[in-house]
């Protein structure tokens, strides 16, 4: 257990949480980011970017962005992007991979994006078997509106606006999407990983490796959940971050592939 | 390809093939269905592709998302279709896309939305309304030029009668110059060159890019836009008996197809009265109407709701001239915004009511 303090919000922090300008990854223009120390959602889009440079499939991809902290990477992927509305990726994506078949589009959407204001979307698309890939940047909480309940908020997580925990009784209980989209016959392939650890982010690379490969080959809908930290949203402290998901979110959500039905596989 | 006669909801579709859209994107509501049906039929065939999206909201995302790669894409619906559509619209005028948007009305109650920009924040986008199906398939392959051309939404405005009105019709090509080049369409490969593109509402220009510009200053730049479309944009507009009228009649669409009939059966029992038939809604013809209005010194305005373009009118009248509404709202049994008020009887009877107001003379 380190000594940080939560994020303080009332003045900026002492000294960088992070090393600026040491490395640059591959498909993204800059080093750093904007988004909060501690934040796994930019672990979560490197990997995906790298998963198509490593593929080969860099120079027909397209990105459709949602809204959500994670839009600040449509100025600095180095991969094309499209930017919707909140909630509404999965219809532009279907939009474009179908008048463009030789693209390869990846959509990223946060949890209150994809289960809250466009729930319909995702299934549909899924449905569907819309020939693009879904990515879920799931961390149970409005990151960019201050920490706000989601759908997926698991029970008891502290909320803004659950401060006492989500409660089944006041708020229901969380849309576990992943395992909706499991059981429509459209999805090929879903899976579930995180970004809390260094081998989950090594499987969670593996599932985006595996999700385009099926998009490639023209297998149908593909769908990578990835559980990712939001120390700020959750008033945890950073380094406490990771711990807090896997003994919270991870619980609700299960990590692993839930669905393979491309050939050779299920 | 020769004349056939061909319901307008056929002729509309045919006439969007001919203009080169390629994808479509519908959820049914009369009298939308019908074109929506056609363009299930046609798009196949042309190998074009037509979605049956899950509701309004995903008909128009769809339509963004094959716009965004180039291709001429076109979706639409009825007023009540078109209010869910409208946070995209606004994105789309916002993200400077080409699309062509079918609003198929129940009646003339959704001028206001049509015109004013029915969503968030500063914009507007161009609203065509043909009287008779020759003017659709005309319209209907500019709304795609000029959707292209000025790289914004266009809104084509029908109605049931359009949709139903069978007309003998060629919906052959219409060329309208070179068309305009997309060097803006996403298709993957300026991705890992380090200008990969953005096609964005928020600000079109990446981090890094010398011509990066920030969210308040796209918004600026589309202000000046709209600002270039008013100018740019040719208003449309038949006028008819205007010269001498001491009354002119501004209606649109199906309402001035009835307004027009029945200023011409007036002249020719001697009243001096005329028409103004504004064809782009927006821009509007504001110059027409001003100078047919003023000459006359008479307005009215036969529109069928409670009085919405009147506002455009007497805008362009500036309270130069009186302008009566000789409109109003009416429906039938169908549910489908048909109003007993187009009957070329009443709508004289309305007209000559107006001619004989007091003037601006006499007021």
């Amino acid at each position: 257990m380190s000594g940080l303090p939560a994020i303080p919000s009332d003045r900026p922090p002492d000294r960088p949480a992070r090393m600026t300008d040491d490395f640059v990854p591959s498909l993204i223009l800059r080093g750093e980011h904007d988004l909060c120390p501690g934040c796994g959602e930019p672990i979560a889009i490197r990997s995906a970017v790298e998963m198509l440079d490593e593929l080969g499939l860099t120079a027909r991809s397209i990105a459709v962005v949602g809204i959500g902290c994670y839009t600040a990477f449509s100025s600095t992927l180095d991969v094309e992007v499209l930017q919707a509305l909140h909630g509404r990726a999965p219809s532009l994506a279907t939009g474009v991979k179908r008048a463009r078949p030789d693209t390869v589009v990846v959509t990223v959407q946060g949890d209150g994006d994809m289960v809250n204001e466009g729930l319909q979307e995702i299934l549909h698309a899924a449905a569907r078997s819309e020939s693009f890939t879904a990515v879920l940047l799931n961390n149970g909480v409005f990151g960019e509106t201050g920490g706000h309940m989601t759908a997926a908020t698991v029970i008891g997580q502290r909320t803004k606006n659950t401060l006492d925990g989500r409660d089944p009784a006041a708020h229901g209980y969380p849309i576990v999407v992943a395992d909706l989209l499991s059981c429509l016959e459209g999805a090929t392939y879903v899976a579930r990983g995180a970004v809390n650890s260094a081998g989950n982010v090594a499987r969670t690379r593996r599932m985006l490796h595996r999700a385009l490969e099926v998009q490639a080959a023209g297998g149908g809908f593909s769908f990578v959940e990835i559980l990712t930290m939001c120390p700020t949203g959750w008033f945890v402290d950073t380094t406490e971050a990771p711990d807090y998901l896997g003994d919270t979110l991870a619980t609700t959500y299960r990590i692993g592939v839930l669905k393979d039905t491309a050939a050779g596989h299920g | 390809m020769t004349r056939r006669l061909m319901e307008g909801s056929e002729a509309i579709a045919r006439a969007m093939v001919a203009a080169g859209c390629r994808f479509f994107a519908g959820y049914p509501m009369t009298p939308f269905t019908e074109v929506l049906e056609h363009m299930a039929r046609l798009m196949p065939e042309v190998g074009g592709t037509c979605m049956n999206a899950e509701s309004e909201l995903e008909a128009i995302g769809m339509v963004w998302g094959a716009a965004a790669t180039g291709t001429r894409a076109a979706t639409g619906s009825v007023g009540q279709g078109l209010s869910l559509m409208q946070e995209s619209l606004a994105e789309l005028s916002h993200a400077r896309l080409p699309v062509v948007v079918l609003n198929m009305a129940r009646g003339q109650g959704d001028y206001f939305q049509a015109t004013r920009g029915g969503g968030h924040g500063d914009y507007r986008h161009i609203v065509l309304a043909p009287a008779d199906v020759t003017e659709a398939v005309g319209l209907a392959q500019l709304a795609f030029h000029l959707a292209d051309r000025w790289r914004t939404p266009v809104m084509f405005m029908g109605d049931y009668f359009l949709a139903h009105v069978q007309e003998a019709v060629d919906p052959a090509p219409v060329h309208f110059g070179e068309p305009a080049a997309k060097d803006w369409a996403l298709d993957g490969s300026s991705s890992g060159s380090g200008r990969a593109k953005l096609v964005s509402s928020i600000s079109a220009t990446k981090v890094d890019d010398p011509d990066s510009v920030d969210h308040g200053t796209h918004l600026a730049m589309i202000v000046d836009h709209v600002a270039a479309m008013a100018a740019g944009v040719e208003p449309l507009v038949e006028s008819g008996f205007v010269a001498d009228a001491e009354l002119v009649v501004v209606a649109y669409g199906t309402a001035a197809r009835y307004v027009r009939y029945a200023v011409g059966r007036l002249r020719d029992e001697g009243y001096p009265v005329g028409f103004v038939r504004p064809i782009t809604l927006w821009p509007f013809p504001t110059g027409a109407v001003a100078e047919a209005g003023g000459a006359a010194g008479g307005v009215a305005v036969f529109e069928l709701n409670n009085g919405q373009m009147i506002d455009d009118v007497r805008l362009a009248l500036e309270g130069r001239v009186p302008v009566r509404p000789i409109g109003g709202v009416a429906f039938d049994e169908s549910g489908f915004g048909i109003s007993p008020l187009l009957d070329v009887g009443g709508i004289s009877g309305r007209i000559l009511e107006a001619l004989d107001a007091p003037t601006r003379a006499s007021v």
